[in-house]
């Protein structure tokens, strides 16, 4: 009996890839495994070679793995592609179709099932999908009644008809390969799983679901890769709470909405990835000089310019961070898991409607769009705080005073009232202003807005602003890093760790302001430290240079071709650093 | 209720005597107090320019944003709170050419919003050079041997992206502005004030005297109907878009705030943002 097991599905886009990784592994949640998904696909819709990977493991896993056991393909290209993968002794499960063949010099079982022809023969060649997926549950040896309540799920609005259709498809994919393998294969046998359901989202369904319990009602944004699934789960759900989805003409008006919207009161936020994120920072520049909340996502993608839309990239950091012209306060924050992808969110909120800044929260592609398990979510943990939003009657102005809105206080935060407020009336401009928010070119009031707005963060730490497992008092390495490469470097740790080799594990949530004091002792204790990004002029390692120092210890671990990290690729540099 | 000089604060416009843009100010604050708002139920949000200090100099919720950017800040307050009287304003090159994509946009997208430009053919604020509304051959320091590109006519564009108000309008002539603003911020849905608003300072060919002698107000054809919408860009067209007065008004067509599923009356920002957990487990159930 094994513990996990990974397992790939290739084909054309567009030709029921998704479909079969989808119904495949909602089976697999259902007997409780947890799961990890990754998905290989370029910018087009039909036509061009895509694949998804999933991991599968009876306890918490959060990487891709090194090789592959078992690939789907549905056609030549799938295996050629992806078969050096496989580790030895794997199993390819291809369509008779294209009479598939094993490179040379991969050794792997071969199964070709008519996978095509089943499917036509039952009435459709869109039912491949379910051929495929049979075949390869079946080939674990999972139960089939699992399977086919999955299928009846997916399919049961559709009526009993294709629920059955599609169950046949299943059957019959399974008993094809059963026969062909002599029942199911032994050394694919997985230990069974706890049978506790998981959830099972993508990241970026994390931030939208954090993003409702956050209060955030409206949305403004503009398609874009990696980030669009986020406005469109918003738009599913955001109607049922009074709330709506803008899709706006570009990042710009999508931004600068956000920022009407929150000044009115409503929790509104706009996501994008890098290029959007581009045309929005004279938008950020003006939410952090007027004082309005608002909140970005920013999916990491490979840049720059149109880059590599799909694909992994932690390339807008230094943007993320020094983007906008002037000097501003603002709050950068990188979720590392699909948990903070939604308890992140209600911070983000929080904070920027406390602190009156605009709020970035940073996540890379393999984190938006790979389909994981996810820890129960805690309704408990929902806390919605205004800061210091006045709701309440507000006391008669002067005659023609205006109130306060920019008033210099202690924290340097001053109270906000909402637009339509009985003696609240203030003006609010991006032109440096006085205490009631009239523009003022005076050098003395300039100087003291200045440092109240750049104050107001001096001390800001967001709920674990680093995450670090140090068991370790000097370690070997340590590991820095953020988002989602954290379960890569564990995997690796854990191997390292048998090799005798002590490493630490910092991952850094909260970019900007840097937490230096929170990240300094684990520098100090570390024999070298080693910064792993993906990116080419190693950005996280300069901030932690420019904010903590140590620059003798830091060196950078890069990759930078589009893929995420996998574990192997951290050991070995790992083991040549130490 | 309100008179329009409760919509008067003690801030001193920085703008150039004789400025067209004095004239639109007085008739919003004139309008407002005719329909009947208080100050606090009005939020006018301005864009960059001479014009765009607007906003600061009326007694009501102000912002100031960012060039060419009036109508989304706009457009979200609107969102947030529909409660709220919500006007943009800013100048032609605010409007015509950084914003333009935005005015497109805000006119199809259809929101209850007023929408006033003050026109004067050239940049103000940036001191004097070529906006798209400038004639052709016009002369610049962006623009010293004239413009050699075509000028722009915001009526049209407004009307074939499916404007439901369109109006156009002169600093001159504050009874009509007036009137025209009221009926702009009554029309449900948005509706585009363009003025003729000159700057005394840049513009010397565009003046108050040159305005005065080829305005064609609509008030000398009796039999002008503003619903039809053909003949409304006729009436652009022959008049060459120097026509004053209500040019087209869509009574019918709601505005986006109505068709919303899910979009309720009252503001939003006065509604609960607390999630139940009844509501929370549904949408986690989702996820299994
Ligand atoms: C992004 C950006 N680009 C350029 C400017 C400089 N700028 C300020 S106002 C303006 C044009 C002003 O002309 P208009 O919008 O017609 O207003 P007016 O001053 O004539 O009222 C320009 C180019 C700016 N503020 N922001
Ligand atoms: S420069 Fe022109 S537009 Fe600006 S305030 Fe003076 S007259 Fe008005």
């Amino acid at each position: 009996m094994i513990s996990q097991l990974s397992w790939k599905i290739g084909g054309q886009q567009g030709e029921g890839v998704e479909s079969t990784d989808r119904i495949f592994s909602t089976a697999l949640n259902r007997l409780g495994y947890y799961l990890y998904g990754y998905r290989h696909f370029s910018s087009r819709i039909k036509g061009g070679h895509t694949n998804n990977k999933i991991r599968i493991s009876t306890k918490p896993i959060r990487a891709i793995s090194d090789d592959l056991d078992i690939l789907v393909a549905f056609d030549q290209e799938s295996i050629d592609l992806n078969a050096k993968e496989l580790r030895s002794g794997g199993v390819i499960v291809a369509d008779a179709k294209f009479s598939p063949t094993v490179p040379e010099g991969i050794e792997a079982r071969l199964f070709a099932v008519p996978i095509t022809a089943i499917a036509e023969e039952l009435g459709t060649s869109l039912m491949k999908n379910m051929v495929a997926s049979g075949a390869s549950w079946a080939l674990l040896g999972l139960p089939l009644e699992v399977f086919n309540k999955a299928v009846e799920e997916e399919f049961g609005r559709k009526g009993p008809a294709v629920v059955e259709k599609n169950v046949e498809a299943v059957k019959r994919g399974a008993e094809f390969i059963l026969e062909q393998a002599g029942g199911p294969l032994e050394e694919f046998r997985l230990e069974e799983a706890d049978g506790k359901q998981k959830l099972f989202m993508i990241g970026n369904e994390a931030l939208g679901l954090g993003a409702i319990a956050a209060g955030c009602r409206l949305m403004s944004a503009y398609p874009i890769t990696p980030a669009s699934e986020i406005m469109e789960y918003l738009i599913k759900k955001l109607p049922k709470f009074g709330g709506t989805v803008v899709q706006t003409e570009d990042e710009i008006a999508a931004a600068t909405m956000a920022i009407g919207a929150n000044y009115a009161g409503v929790r509104t936020m706009t996501a994008s990835a890098g290029p959007g994120l581009s045309l929005m920072m004279e938008a950020i520049g003006l939410s952090g000089m007027t004082e309005t909340p608002l909140v970005i996502i920013d999916t990491q993608r490979g840049g720059p310019s149109t880059g590599l839309p799909t694909k992994q990239e932690q390339s807008d950091i230094n943007a993320l961070i020094y983007g906008t012209h002037g000097e501003i306060p603002k709050v950068v924050i990188a979720p590392s898991t699909i948990e903070e992808c939604f308890y992140d969110m209600i911070e983000a909120f929080n904070v920027a409607e406390t602190y009156q800044v605009p709020v970035i929260v940073a996540t890379d592609l393999q984190l938006s769009l790979g389909k994981q398990s996810c820890e129960p979510l805690d309704y408990e943990k929902i806390v919605i705080e205004r800061g210091k939003l006045q709701t309440g009657e507000l006391p008669p102005l002067e005659e023609h005073k205006m109130f306060k809105r920019y008033e210099f206080t202690e924290d340097g935060i001053s109270p906000r009232v909402l637009p339509g407020a009985k003696y609240g009336i203030h003006h609010v401009t991006g032109v440096e202003h006085d205490q009631e928010g009239r523009p003022s070119e005076s050098a003395a009031n300039r100087k003291l807005m200045m440092e109240k707005r750049l104050g107001k963060l001096r001390s800001l730490r967001i709920r674990d602003a680093i995450k670090a497992d140090a068991p370790s008092e000097a370690p070997d390495l340590l590991i820095v890093a953020m988002g989602s490469t954290g379960g890569t470097i564990d995997e690796a740790r854990t191997r390292l760790a048998a090799e005798g080799i002590t490493t630490n594990h910092v991952t850094v949530r909260q970019l900007h302001p840097f937490p230096s004091d929170l990240v300094e002792p684990y520098l100090k204790q570390a024999k070298k430290v080693v910064v792993l990004e993906n990116n080419a002029t190693a950005q996280l390692a300069n901030l932690i240079k420019q904010n903590v120092g140590y620059h003798d210890k830091i060196e950078s671990l890069l990759k930078y071709d589009g893929t995420p990290f996998l574990p192997h690729e951290i050991e070995k540099a790992c083991k040549e650093m130490k | 209720m309100a008179t329009f000089k409760e919509f008067r604060n003690n801030v001193k416009p920085n703008w150039c005597p004789g400025c067209g843009d004095f004239s639109v100010q007085a008739a919003i604050q004139r309008a407002a107090a005719n329909i009947g708002l208080e100050p606090e139920q009005l939020a006018v949000i301005s864009g960059i320019g001479c014009s765009g200090r607007i906003s600061g100099y009326i007694n009501a919720y102000g912002l100031h944003g960012i060039h060419g950017r009036a109508l989304p800040i706009a457009q979200g307050v609107k969102l947030a709170n529909r409660e709220l009287t919500v006007i943009a304003s800013g100048g032609d090159g605010d409007g015509f050419a950084i914003g333009m994509g935005h005015t497109v946009h805000a006119i199809r997208r259809n929101l209850d919003i007023t929408y006033i430009v003050m026109d004067n053919q050239i940049y103000g604020l940036t001191k004097g050079q070529t906006s798209p509304r400038s004639a052709e051959g016009f002369k610049t320091k962006s623009t010293p041997e004239g413009s050699i590109e075509n000028t722009l006519s915001p009526l049209e564009i407004a009307l074939s992206a499916g404007a439901t108000f369109v109006a156009q309008s002169f600093s001159s002539d504050l009874k009509q502005l007036t009137s025209l603003i009221e009926a702009g911020l009554k029309h449900k849905g948005f509706s585009l004030i363009n003025v003729f608003s000159p700057c005394v300072t840049f513009n010397k060919v565009n003046t108050y005297d040159w305005f005065k002698e080829n305005i064609v107000n609509l008030d000398q054809f009796p039999d002008y109907d503003p619903s039809n919408r053909i003949a409304a860009m006729n009436k652009i067209m022959e008049t060459n878009g120097m026509l004053t007065g209500l040019i087209y008004q869509d009574k019918e067509r709601k505005p986006y705030e109505d068709l919303v599923v899910g979009f309720k009356p009252e503001a939003l920002a006065k509604q609960d943002l607390t999630l139940s957990r009844e509501d929370f487990d549904k949408l986690l159930a989702e996820f299994k």
